[in-house]
């Protein structure tokens, strides 16, 4: 089979000449309950080989499921904040294939009856201008409860990749860890910024489920993960394409990349009057390009039946409205707001935004920063770390409160904005708190002002010339002398101090 | 009418997971087309608007709170892998698998 | 007083404990030299762990020593079904499947019996994964009648149902999917209860089909599976469908036996021309001695009867396809690499070893319930059998407006011969004509001895059936049925069992 060549793609402007793109995203959520969805074992990242289990979720004989009530709990809420409908009783259901990371060669999941169905996400785009957002409504079809797989290394071959192993070391530890799967409705009518949508989409998701506190949905961990349905429909027709699924997406830039590419590898194949095959695709990051799976034929067959061992989930109004009633405040509105109480421009917000910073300013202020500091520090230097890292703001050693302390070194006039960075560096290098760092790097802007007045003398009297012709109305001139003062206290003076008394020195209004 | 060929049986022989000699898919079938023919009186009912009856008591809700279980009601890994057929390094050792799921 | 031990029920047996006549040493060293004489012939234990029963016995006799308060049966011996998981004893569920295999956890069950402090024989024999209503499905070989060692002792229980009747424990557990209680012990002349579905935990017990499974217990008599009954049963949290009540008074009803006013209703579908003669003719002398115990005798009809058979024959085998999937050769059991392939994969080890490891009437059935829940079939079978069980469960509800409790023959033949059914599955499966309907509705049932049949002398069993959560009412009329045929036999049926090393073996 040549199906893993690297195949020919066409123009992204072409494709959509001819072809509108249509989508479907399924978004798998882990959620961070304290135990796995149908038992008691703990769900802790990291842990040795197979010592979160026992006999339910290792699939041992005879042993039952028993539901976790938060896991009920947080899908309800999920499906909530997506908008959907929750239906009133639902039923648990086997998917029946067999894999060796499951244990039971079934996955308890949700078939016909899901528990959150028929709802919407609207997600926001960079409008086509340049500055402000365009709003897209994503349709939700479903969101339902399952639980995850184990994990499985492969061992022996060249690659170290699943073709070409000896064999398979299995480790069950996250087998049974709760798992919500999101699905959409086919997203239709995007044209050229599908893509976008996608990504936007992802990162919506992302930013409700880390609102809500189900779950830290963090893609490179594994703890989101995101398929995605791409096909083409020739403009003009109402028949839809044939799809791919495309998995192993893990990261917000690959939904975009994966998206777009898979739009134009199946424009090439259209193009070319070929049929695209109905099979699952696996994304690759390194070369950006995806690679044919396993065929979705018809003969899949999953034989799904209502979960014996599970007893039905009836939901009554009041838990729901009380359910409601947890929700935090949309994602999209609180942005809103706070931006309105910040006072930020539309552009300071969405680098905000981008930078992830929303929640980290949030707290921020709340321990005493000023919004402009917070966001100055939010999207600076460690922002660009974050961004270079490939890491979260919240991965570095500089914490809100630090922010808020290192705010208020700098109006209490204890640092100027240099000193203020070099502290920062110090905060990311991990070498303490702000006024930690500060202390033993001995920064400290010289408050002494006979000290400063001193100095200023000695630089007056240095440059007579320069001095009369600010005394004569050249005020600008006086940064020369500005420097030089800073230059003779080793910077640890206040620039604005610093003029204000040169000024008066020379009987100059400021 | 409730006759299943060889190729179907086969096919549902993979399905289950199943390994069977041609012998064994031909035994089978005719097998299976006396209990078929047999089960397929569930049919002659008339049952339209009536309910499936997939649990045998009418509970709904029944979960457990979400607390760990302490260590003794769980297993070690060596508990858990003391029936595998084969390990390695606290895995499970399986033959090499065939596609990505 | 008989000098042998063995032939004390378990409520003689837990008197004579509790007032120091006996030590459990004794009792359960009886009992193992009587498995030592006579299991060669009726092979009903596929594992028997003396040490571990005597260890209990011993730990018994020092508490009582002590004077610590004990359960009851603390001290008598029980022999445990195979399809239960045992720590520190193997668990086959008489599969190839599962040989050698000694599960890391207790079934709830077991954990109840090990914390009353019963010595645990053994493990007795059965049908594969349960599937079968004479042992024969074993892949260890068959358990033999110990009325007629050419016979079946029933199934799938059938290693508990010979146990009791050789005298080779005085308790037993069971499950029962279709049956697999109360047949063995209608065709062994012993008594088995099938408690309303939910009632005693799963837990542990390996499935067969999750929504008919239930476990239960057997005895020789009525009260001592009351005892075992009260026992096994109550609230599990680990098993998401036990009923969170209390358990119903079985001790009590058994104790009692009053049926005075009682309105007993005979099952018009499950009596007449497909019961062997002296099944229907016992049968009917057993309604007439409930008769003159005070009952009330109607006759009610569930229609719907007619297709339960072929209901449970598509739930049965949709539910057990799904979960014998677990035994794939990666985590536990048997792994058997195809004989032809140089580096296998997964995929063809696990067929590979799904072939040699399964029976061939377990390959049947889960064929049959992939067929019946494959896309474009399961409207058809699986969802058209459920509406069909609704149907019963309706059937019932009607009839208990009507009837406290429903009669019926346990089985429609007494016990046949070993291989007589063996390659015709059809007339295998209607063995269990009577006891799925119980099944398929959740609700409880037993059997309890009614004579042995006039033509071939072997014991016949009359079945009790009550509405959900009514177990206690089985035991009242099971009670009753038992003081009064035992006046009229002068004793139990069993003071006429033949003693099995006294029977050539079969072939």
């Amino acid at each position: 089979m040549s199906t893993n060549a690297i195949q020919p793609v066409l123009d992204y402007d072409e494709v959509l000449e001819s072809f509108d793109p249509v989508m479907g995203l399924e978004v798998h959520v882990e959620l961070s309950t304290h135990t796995k969805m149908f038992c008691g074992c703990p769900t802790d990242f990291g842990a040795e080989p197979n010592t979160q289990v026992c006999p339910v979720c290792l699939g041992l004989p005879g042993a039952l499921p028993v539901v976790n009530a938060v896991g009920v709990e947080s899908v309800i809420r999920i499906g909530l904040a997506l908008n959907c409908q929750i239906a009133s009783w639902c039923r648990f259901a086997r998917k029946n294939y067999f894999y060796p990371d499951m244990p039971k060669n079934f996955q308890t999941s949700q078939y016909d009856e899901p528990i959150a169905f028929d709802g919407y996400l609207d997600v926001e785009i960079p409008s086509r201008t340049g500055d402000g957002v365009e709003v897209f409504r994503v349709e939700i079809e479903r969101a339902h409860m399952e639980e995850d797989t184990g994990k499985s290394l492969h061992v022996g071959g060249s690659t170290g990749r699943i073709q070409g192993a000896d064999y398979s070391l299995l480790d069950y530890n996250r087998a049974g860890i709760p798992l919500i799967e999101i699905v959409t409705k086919p997203v239709r009518g995007a044209g050229e910024r599908m893509p976008e949508v996608a990504k936007a989409y992802v990162a919506a998701v992302r930013e409700l489920m880390v609102a809500l506190d189900v779950s830290d949905a963090r893609m490179e961990q594994g703890s989101m993960r995101c398929d995605a349905n791409v096909s083409l429909m020739p403009k003009g027709s109402a028949q839809l394409g044939t799809r791919t699924e495309t998995k192993n997406v893990n990261s917000l830039r690959s939904v975009e990349r994966a998206v777009r590419y898979e739009m134009m590898r199946q424009g090439a194949i259209l193009a070319d009057g070929g049929t695209v095959r109905q099979e699952t695709r696996h994304w690759h990051e390194d070369t950006g390009v995806t690679t044919a799976g396993r065929e979705k034929s018809d003969a899949e067959d999953y034989r799904y039946f209502p979960e014996p061992d599970l007893i039905p989930i009836a939901t009554t109004t009041e838990q729901v409205e009380a359910l409601r009633a947890t929700l935090p405040e949309p994602p999209g509105l609180r942005r809103k707001r706070l931006q309105g109480e910040w006072g930020y421009s539309d552009r300071e917000m969405g680098d905000v935004v981008s930078a992830g910073a929303v929640d980290l300013i949030d707290a921020s202020v709340a321990a005493g920063a000023t919004p402009a500091a917070s966001r100055k520090w939010w999207t600076g230097e460690v922002a660009r770390r974050a961004n270079a890292d490939g890491k979260e703001l919240g991965d570095y050693a500089l914490t809100p409160a630090f922010v808020a302390e290192l705010d208020s070194l700098v109006r209490s006039g204890r640092l100027n904005d240099s000193m203020a960075r070099q502290v920062m560096e110090g905060v990311l290098a991990q070498e303490g708190s702000p006024t930690e760092v500060a202390d033993a790097r001995g920064l400290e802007l010289v408050q002494d002002d006979s000290a400063l007045e001193a100095a200023v003398d000695a630089v007056l009297a240095d440059n007579a010339a320069i001095a009369d012709k600010v005394r004569g109305g050249k005020v600008q001139a006086a940064g020369a002398l500005i420097g030089q003062v800073m230059k003779a206290t080793k910077g640890q003076a206040d620039a604005a101090q610093v003029r204000a008394l040169i000024l008066s020195r020379l009987g100059v209004e400021g | 009418m409730s006759a299943l060929s060889r190729e179907q049986v086969a096919h549902l022989a993979g399905l289950a997971r199943i390994q069977m000699t041609d012998a064994e898919l031909d035994k089978m079938a005719g097998e299976l087309a006396v209990i078929l023919d047999s089960v397929a009186q569930v049919g002659e009912v008339t049952a339209q608007d009536i309910p499936p009856m997939s649990h045998p008591l009418p509970l709904t809700n029944v979960t457990r709170p979400d607390v760990v279980r302490p260590l003794d009601e769980r297993l070690t890994a060596q508990q858990a892998l003391s029936g595998a057929p084969a390990q390695e390094d606290g895995r499970f050792e399986v033959p090499r698998i065939l596609s990505e799921d | 007083m008989t000098t042998d031990l063995t032939r004390l029920s378990a409520a003689q047996m837990a008197e004579q404990l509790a007032s120091g006549a006996i030590t459990s040493v004794e009792l359960t060293q009886a009992h193992l030299d009587r498995i030592a004489a006579v299991d060669g012939a009726v092979h009903a234990y596929l594992h028997v762990d003396a040490e571990g029963a005597l260890a209990t016995a011993r730990e018994v006799d020092e508490l009582r020593a002590r004077g610590e308060q004990l359960h009851p049966l603390a001290g008598v011996p029980i022999a445990i079904k195979d399809i239960m998981t045992t720590t520190g004893l193997p668990t086959t569920a008489g599969s190839r499947m599962l040989e050698g295999w000694i599960p890391p956890y207790d079934a709830t069950v077991v954990a109840r019996i090990k914390a009353a402090r019963l010595p645990i024989l053994g493990k007795t024999n059965m049908d594969e994964f349960a599937m079968g209503s004479s042992t024969e499905h074993s892949a260890y070989g068959p358990s033999h009648n110990p009325w007629d060692l050419d016979r079946i002792p029933g199934g799938s229980g059938g290693g508990s149902s010979s146990v009791l009747a050789s005298f080779q424990a005085p308790l037993a557990t069971g499950t029962d999917t279709g049956g697999s209680i109360r047949q063995p012990a209608a065709v062994t002349a012993t008594v088995g209860t099938k408690p309303t579905y939910g009632g005693v935990s799963r837990y542990g017990l390996i499935a067969l089909a999750s929504s008919l499974d239930q476990g239960g217990p057997c005895g020789r008599t009525v009260l001592d599976t009351a005892l075992l009954h009260e026992l096994m049963a109550g609230h599990d949290p680990l098993d998401s469908t036990s009923i969170d009540q209390p358990v119903p008074p079985v001790v009590e009803a058994a104790r009692s036996g009053d049926v005075a006013g009682l309105r007993i209703g005979i099952v018009k579908e499950l009596t007449g021309d497909a019961y062997q003669p002296g099944v229907q003719a016992n049968f009917d002398a057993a309604v007439a001695a409930l008769t003159a115990a005070g009952a009330e005798v109607v006759e009610v009809s569930c229609p719907h009867f007619q297709y339960a058979l072929a209901a449970y024959y598509l739930i049965l085998p949709s539910e057990a396809s799904s979960n014998l999937a677990r035994f794939d050769a990666m985590r536990y059991g048997l792994r058997v690499p195809p004989a032809d392939v140089a580096l296998p994969s997964a995929e063809q080890v696990m067929a590979s070893s799904r072939e040699a490891g399964f029976g061939e009437e377990v390959k049947r059935r889960i064929i049959i319930g992939t067929y019946a829940l494959s896309s474009g079939y399961y409207d058809a079978y699986y969802g058209q059998a459920q509406k069909v069980r609704t149907l019963i469960a309706r059937d019932f509800e009607q009839a208990f407006t009507q009837a406290d409790v429903l009669v019926s023959p346990t089985a429609p033949t007494t016990a046949f011969r070993l291989g007589e059914k063996l390659d015709d599955p059809m007339a295998m499966y209607l063995n269990d004509i009577a006891t799925i309907p119980a099944n398929l509705a959740g609700i409880p049932g037993m059997s309890v001895p009614s004579g042995l049949a006039a033509e071939d002398g072997l014991p016949t069993g009359l079945q009790v059936l009550a509405p959900a959560m009514a177990d206690d009412r089985l035991y009242l009329v099971g009670a009753a049925l038992e003081r009064m045929l035992q006046e009229q036999w002068g004793g139990p049926l069993l003071d006429r069992v033949p003693e099995p090393t006294q029977l050539s073996k079969e072939g």
